[in-house]
């Protein structure tokens, strides 16, 4: 059932970073500066925001469920951190990260609400939820980019240096090591893919199943609203559809991680491996300049090899 | 026919709420029903339709197609280039664009069945792939589509929209004598339990190539006659289409666990999303609330389909679904 979660090193694992590792290698025969301190930390920077993001999709896809409102649940919290931060007054400008986090988790219990009370298959209850969000934030700004900018601790959180790490990055491991402590150590994270795994045996259990995907729906709009502030920090200022591009690698940075897209079996290190190498196989083929179409043709190939992979490995476990 | 409408009781209720938005459509349109308002309409919806079968051949197997609006991207893009000519270049370069989709939709399944990999990210990164190609085609909008076989298919016929008679077409030509075949009902079985299909016989791996396929083929007549449409190649409409179809399809009620459903729902899901949206734009709400009121009405539809949850007796059959 959860082999992986109590094995973490396991192959599957093992697979995203040792084709992380590839990458970086063949990039560097083309490019040096690939192996430099400079570009390695910068790239943990950017994968920092798809990490955090992916951190709560891993949990919700655990669950054999599925988030698609992550764009506007990161977009929404953009806007709202930027609006707080940018009136200048000092209580609201404090009260900027908490409301943007408080308002993922709303949208998370939300999602939940449709997914375990009126058990509308996920995918299309959040693409619904997904697009709410998208009318109400173009009904506040007027189809325009938002005024407001983030603030102080928001562009440090997001740019920021401790000892020269990213302090992005240190926000991320933290996130991913509290989940990883509450997957391994407490009754929700056996639960969590119990679930995933058979969903009927998990209540007959005496599971309380619907407080499971409740709380899993609301870490995963938490993660999702905290990649927006961070976002947010970086670009200082919130835009239209800024999390449009992070849907996606989100979920393909899950399922190369040897999360299964049906719930019950995969983990947070191998997505961890899996936002590395996105963020690398982005990086790279932009390094060499090639056109978007070849871009968007490599990586789609890429990913597919990477999943061929995969499916291999698990058929021979 | 009480037992016909109970056992399509899905297909009955999306026709019913799509004769009464119609109703409403016309009756607040300003200038009424007239052979322009419909064909305009009828047009919009047609599109989203085929989208819609598309869509239905993956999830009536119990898959999901992500690529479909990406096939469409590319069948347009295509369609683009090809269909410029004249007299039997556009023959040819119709059958070539339907050929694509088809591809696609084989590549799609080929990775399924015979890659092992669920249909949900399989389509994730081919519509990647597909989108690159289609910027290959077209890396901005442009252009062209012969303007008298654009008009052919999208005006209309002694006053019948000619996207009606093509929905009629498709529904009576294609997918009643389908559903009658082995194949169609492979499908429905396929879609309910895959095991038992198996144990039963059935060449699980050739019919769900033929679904994949039959979906190519619809996103490539998507794509086709969102050509006919706009007479131009544009690369950038894949999303919109993919979230889309999957909305159709389930306001048609077909389900996401595969299995129910039929193309007729779909069609009556896709008409519904496009009027809604129309609806929308003649009803003097201010345009920045209408994409906030359109995913409402969305939510609340899919929510009304939810409801008959309310029904189920027993907690445990909540877990089947």
């Amino acid at each position: 059932m959860s082999t992986q979660i109590r094995k973490p090193f396991d192959l599957v694992v093992a697979v995203p970073f040792a084709a992380t590792l590839v990458l970086i290698l063949v990039g560097s025969v083309f490019y040096p500066q690939m192996l430099g301190l400079d570009y390695l930390s910068q790239q943990l920077q950017i994968a920092a925001f798809l990490g955090v993001i992916a951190m709560g999709a891993t949990i919700v896809i655990l669950l054999g469920h599925i988030d698609l409102s992550v764009p506007w649940v990161l977009g929404g919290a953009a806007l709202i951190s930027t609006t707080l931060a940018g009136t200048g007054d000092p209580t609201l400008t404090m009260l900027a990260i908490p409301a943007a986090l408080g308002f993922g988790a709303l949208i998370g219990c939300l999602n939940a609400v449709g997914v375990v009370i009126l058990r509308i298959p996920s995918m299309v209850w959040t693409l619904a939820m997904n697009s709410i969000l998208l009318g109400s934030s173009v009904l506040y700004t007027g189809g325009f980019n938002p005024k407001g900018e983030a603030s102080g601790l928001m562009s440090f959180v997001a740019t920021g240096r401790v000892l020269g790490v990213p302090m992005a990055f240190v926000l991320w491991m933290g996130v991913a090591l509290v989940l990883a402590l509450v997957l391994h150590r407490t009754g929700f994270g056996r639960y969590l893919s119990a679930i995933g795994y058979n969903e009927k045996a998990t209540y007959l259990s005496g599971v309380s199943t619907p407080s499971v995907l409740f709380a899993a729906f609301a870490i995963a709009g938490v993660c999702s609203a905290l990649g927006g502030v961070l976002l947010a920090g970086y670009a200082n200022q919130a835009y239209q559809s800024m999390g449009d591009p992070y849907l996606l690698p989100t979920i393909a940075a899950v399922v190369i991680g040897g999360t299964s897209i049906l719930g019950g079996s995969g983990g947070l290190v191998g997505t961890i491996g899996g936002v590395f190498f996105i963020t690398l196989l982005n990086s790279v083929l932009s390094v060499m300049q090639i056109s978007e179409a070849w871009r968007n043709i490599t990586f789609g190939l890429i990913i597919l090899v990477m999943l061929l992979i995969q499916t291999l490995r698990r058929k021979e476990g | 026919m009480r037992d016909f409408l109970r056992s399509n009781r899905r297909e009955v209720i999306a026709l019913a709420v799509l004769v009464a938005l119609l109703a409403v459509y016309l009756g607040t349109h300003p200038r009424g029903m007239s052979t322009y308002v419909m064909t305009i309409w009828a047009n919009q919806c047609l599109i989203l339709a085929l989208a819609a079968i598309a869509q239905f051949f993956a999830v009536i197997v119990r898959g999901i197609d992500l690529s479909v609006g990406a096939v469409m991207a590319l069948t347009n893009t295509l369609a683009s280039h090809v269909l410029g000519g004249t007299g039997i270049e556009l023959i040819g370069g119709a059958g070539l664009v339907l050929l694509v989709g088809v591809l696609c939709g084989l590549i799609n399944g080929a990775l399924v069945v015979f890659g092992r990999i669920q249909p949900i990210v399989v389509t994730l990164a081919t519509a990647s792939i597909f989108v690159g190609l289609a910027l290959i085609l077209r890396p901005t909008p442009g252009g062209q589509i012969n303007y008298d076989l654009a008009d052919a298919m999208t005006l209309d016929v002694l006053g019948i929209p000619t996207a009606l008679i093509i929905a009629a077409m498709v529904i009576g030509l294609f997918w009643v004598p389908l559903r009658r075949t082995g194949l169609g009902l492979g499908l429905y079985a396929i879609g309910s339990s895959e095991q038992a299909a198996f144990q039963s016989g059935l060449q699980v791996r050739i019919v769900r190539m033929a679904s994949f396929g039959l979906g190519g083929l619809f996103a490539g007549l998507a794509g086709l006659y969102f050509s006919f449409v706009t007479t131009t190649g544009d690369a950038g409409i894949a999303t919109n289409f993919t979230l889309n179809s999957i909305a159709a399809v389930v306001l048609g009620g077909v389900a996401l666990r595969g299995g129910v459903g039929s193309v007729i729902g779909a069609f009556a899901g896709a008409f519904i999303l496009k009027t809604i949206s129309a609806l929308m734009f003649f009803s003097g709400l201010p345009p920045l609330a209408q994409p906030l009121v359109e995913g409402l009405v969305l939510a609340g539809a899919i929510a009304i389909g939810g409801a008959e949850i309310l029904r189920v007796r027993n907690r445990l059959e909540v877990f089947a679904r």
